[in-house]
């Protein structure tokens, strides 16, 4: 991913399993929703940069809950990508785990 | 034929009755004969694609977490980077069949070495989708049966696929030789109120192929084949009662719980694993009365940190929303030994080193633990349990150990706060010193108290069993004692032993005056309706 327009960003991970299996199916479908747009995410700095429409990837990261995820995106629409994923991590995966 | 009595463990609770039917899930063999490379990389992707195919076909009729855990694996399967590893062993030489299987172990274990339960749960489901595209490579379809409705099923174990599968043709019962209580499909079968015994003997699979009719205790873990028609008869009589009590019991749920002379009772739930409890239970019960923390300690080499701990906690806190969730500290020993753990072998356990005095003990399991305790009771709701108290002392170091916790985590810049801290009333001497003991409040743990007060192990047999009787008028007597002191003080005091669980103790606890009980999730319902047919007025008149 060349550094040119790539834009980044970081989310907290509030859902209280993680980015686990459900989580983790909702937030590849909405990377690969915009598919003029490289996006890859990591937990840590030590580890890589994996494909975030790629929920095999997404999910050996194990992201726990409280975990900041990296996320960074390069392409047309890359702005829009971060804003819409950096969104569902903020909504705790539009799921109603609380009530 | 005789009849046959077979024992496993409990995994899902109520009565089957029903044709019994063998379920063989024994793995496909593979006798493909290998192609080029190129037919390979081909045959492993049609496998691919008829194993989405065929959970496609099983979600479209799963529901709740049965459809999750199907698409998740469906998602899986979707994805190219699950067979990015498998692709160049393919090229390098290898058939599609054992490719697959090296490139999907490495999958398998990265899930397998997580430190964190969720994440340790997805290796059965890639087991599970690994094993389905196994098949189907080697032109094997595992013949699930078309079963009738009400079939009792027996399998050596079952994966959730399978399960779900299975459970689509709607048995009455499901009876493993293999399996856990504590499996993906047990927690499957609790939801769907569907009665499990786990860890029959092997030979039962030999038995039943030659059997009709056959019963199923989800309760007791039992397994009766070629039933005679007396024990038939009293099974049908029991399911018959069972399901008019469901019925009205049902009538209850999300109701106060109330005797017939409209005095309001407190019933909570104990909870074993908060993973494995429903919304629904939660909601309808006032609280959880005992959380059992041992979960988090079984299956694993390794202790559970602070952060895993406090999340666990902080999570059913919410689930609750505000209502009382009481947290017993880990107790192990005795009938509770763990492998993780090199305890001393004991002649006498349940006279030994468990509870309390191993806890305090042992500063690796305290240490980590009272810290999630404290940063999870900032939000608000909890409270914190000790098991098996003899003298005050217990109480007072806990306390310490609590202070110390707490002022390393607000100097630390940690969100924490001191919850109330209370004790099991197990031991006779807590029972009869209740009201000298400085403790913010009790809660009778009937099973031990029980066996302490009459010298009887819990698992005594023969006339020693009888003697292991919750109806002893000395039981009766320190259950009022104690409740009375807690009156006196102002401390609340409950039980939450099994008594409270049965129907037929109910009125026994409600003449000591006692009005809070917790009760297993599966009792919530009946114990309501057992309570609502009490009244209190006719028992003193």
């Amino acid at each position: 991913m060349s550094d040119k327009d790539t834009v980044t960003a970081t989310a907290t991970i509030g859902h209280p399993v993680g980015l686990h299996a459900r989580p983790a199916i909702a937030f590849t479908k909405l990377a690969k929703t915009f598919k003029t747009v490289d996006i890859e995410i990591r937990g840590q700095d030590d580890q890589p940069w994996v494909d975030a429409k790629s929920i095999v990837r997404v999910m050996a990261l194990k992201l726990r809950t409280g975990a900041v995820l990296q996320i960074r995106a390069s392409g047309a629409d890359a702005e829009a990508a971060i804003d819409a994923l950096k969104g569902l991590v903020a909504r705790d995966f539009d799921e109603d785990h609380v009530d | 034929m005789a009849e046959r009595r077979f024992t496993g463990q409990p995994a899902s609770p109520g009565l089957a009755l029903g044709p019994i039917h063998h379920i063989e899930t024994k793995r496909a063999s593979s006798e493909r004969r290998q192609g080029s490379p190129e037919q390979e990389r081909s045959a492993l992707k049609d496998a691919i694609a008829n194993a989405m195919a065929d959970l496609e076909a099983l979600a479209a009729v799963a529901q709740g977490d049965g459809a999750e855990i199907l698409a998740f694996q469906i998602e899986m399967l979707a994805d190219p980077a699950l067979v990015e590893d498998v692709l160049p062993l393919i090229n390098a030489g290898e058939d599609a069949a054992s490719a697959w299987r090296q490139g999907i172990d490495e999958q398998i274990l990265i899930y397998e070495s997580a430190d964190d339960d969720y994440f340790r749960a997805r290796a059965s489901d890639l087991r599970d989708l690994a094993d389905r595209v196994d098949r189907i490579l080697a032109g094997a379809s595992l013949d699930l049966p078309n079963l009738p409705a009400g079939a009792l099923l027996l399998a050596e174990d079952l994966a959730p696929s399978h399960f779900l599968a299975l459970v689509a043709m709607e048995p009455t019962g499901i009876a493993l030789t293999r399996g856990s209580k504590n499996s993906h499909i047990a927690i499957l079968a609790r939801g769907r109120g569907l009665p499990m015994v786990v860890g029959l003997a092997a030979d039962a699979v030999v038995d039943a192929t030659s059997t009709g009719e056959a019963i199923l205790d989800g309760d007791a873990g039992l397994l009766l084949t070629t039933p005679t028609a007396s024990t038939l008869q009293h099974y049908r009589e029991k399911l018959s009662a069972a399901a008019a009590e469901a019925e009205r019991a049902a009538a209850l749920r999300g109701r106060p719980a109330v005797t017939a002379d409209g005095t309001g009772i407190d019933v909570l739930i104990n909870v074993d694993d908060p993973a494995a409890i429903d919304d629904d239970i939660l909601k309808a019960a006032d609280g959880v009365g005992l959380l059992r923390t041992e979960f988090l300690l079984i299956g694993r080499d390794s202790l559970p940190d602070e952060d895993e701990q406090f999340q666990v906690y902080a999570d059913l806190q919410r689930r609750l929303d505000g209502k009382p969730l009481v947290i017993r500290t880990f107790d192990i020993g005795g009938d509770k030994p763990l492998a993780g753990l090199d305890l001393p072998t004991e002649a006498n356990p349940f006279l030994g080193l468990r509870g309390i005095r191993l806890y305090l003990d042992r500063p690796d399991l305290f240490k980590p633990q009272l810290r999630a305790l404290l940063r999870a009771a900032t939000l608000g709701s909890l409270q914190v349990m000790l098991p098996m108290v003899t003298v005050q002392a217990e109480i007072d170091q806990t306390r310490s150990l609590m202070a110390e916790a707490l002022s390393d985590l607000t100097s630390a810049g940690v969100d924490a706060a001191m919850p109330p801290l209370g004790i099991m009333v197990e031991t006779p001497a807590a029972a009869i010193i209740a009201d000298v003991l400085d403790s913010d409040f009790f809660s009778i743990g009937s099973n031990d108290l029980i066996q302490y007060v009459t010298a009887a192990a819990r698992d005594a047999s023969g006339g020693v069993r009888d003697l292991l009787d919750p109806g002893h008028p000395a039981i009766e007597r320190l259950i009022g004692q104690v409740v009375n002191q807690g009156l006196a003080s102002k401390k609340e005091v409950s039980l939450c032993g099994d008594m409270a669980s049965e129907p037929d103790w109910l009125p026994l606890l409600l003449r000591t005056g006692l009005r809070k009980i917790s009760v297993a999730p599966a009792a919530l319902d009946r114990v309501k309706l057992a309570l609502s047919e009490i009244s209190l007025k006719a028992r003193q008149a």
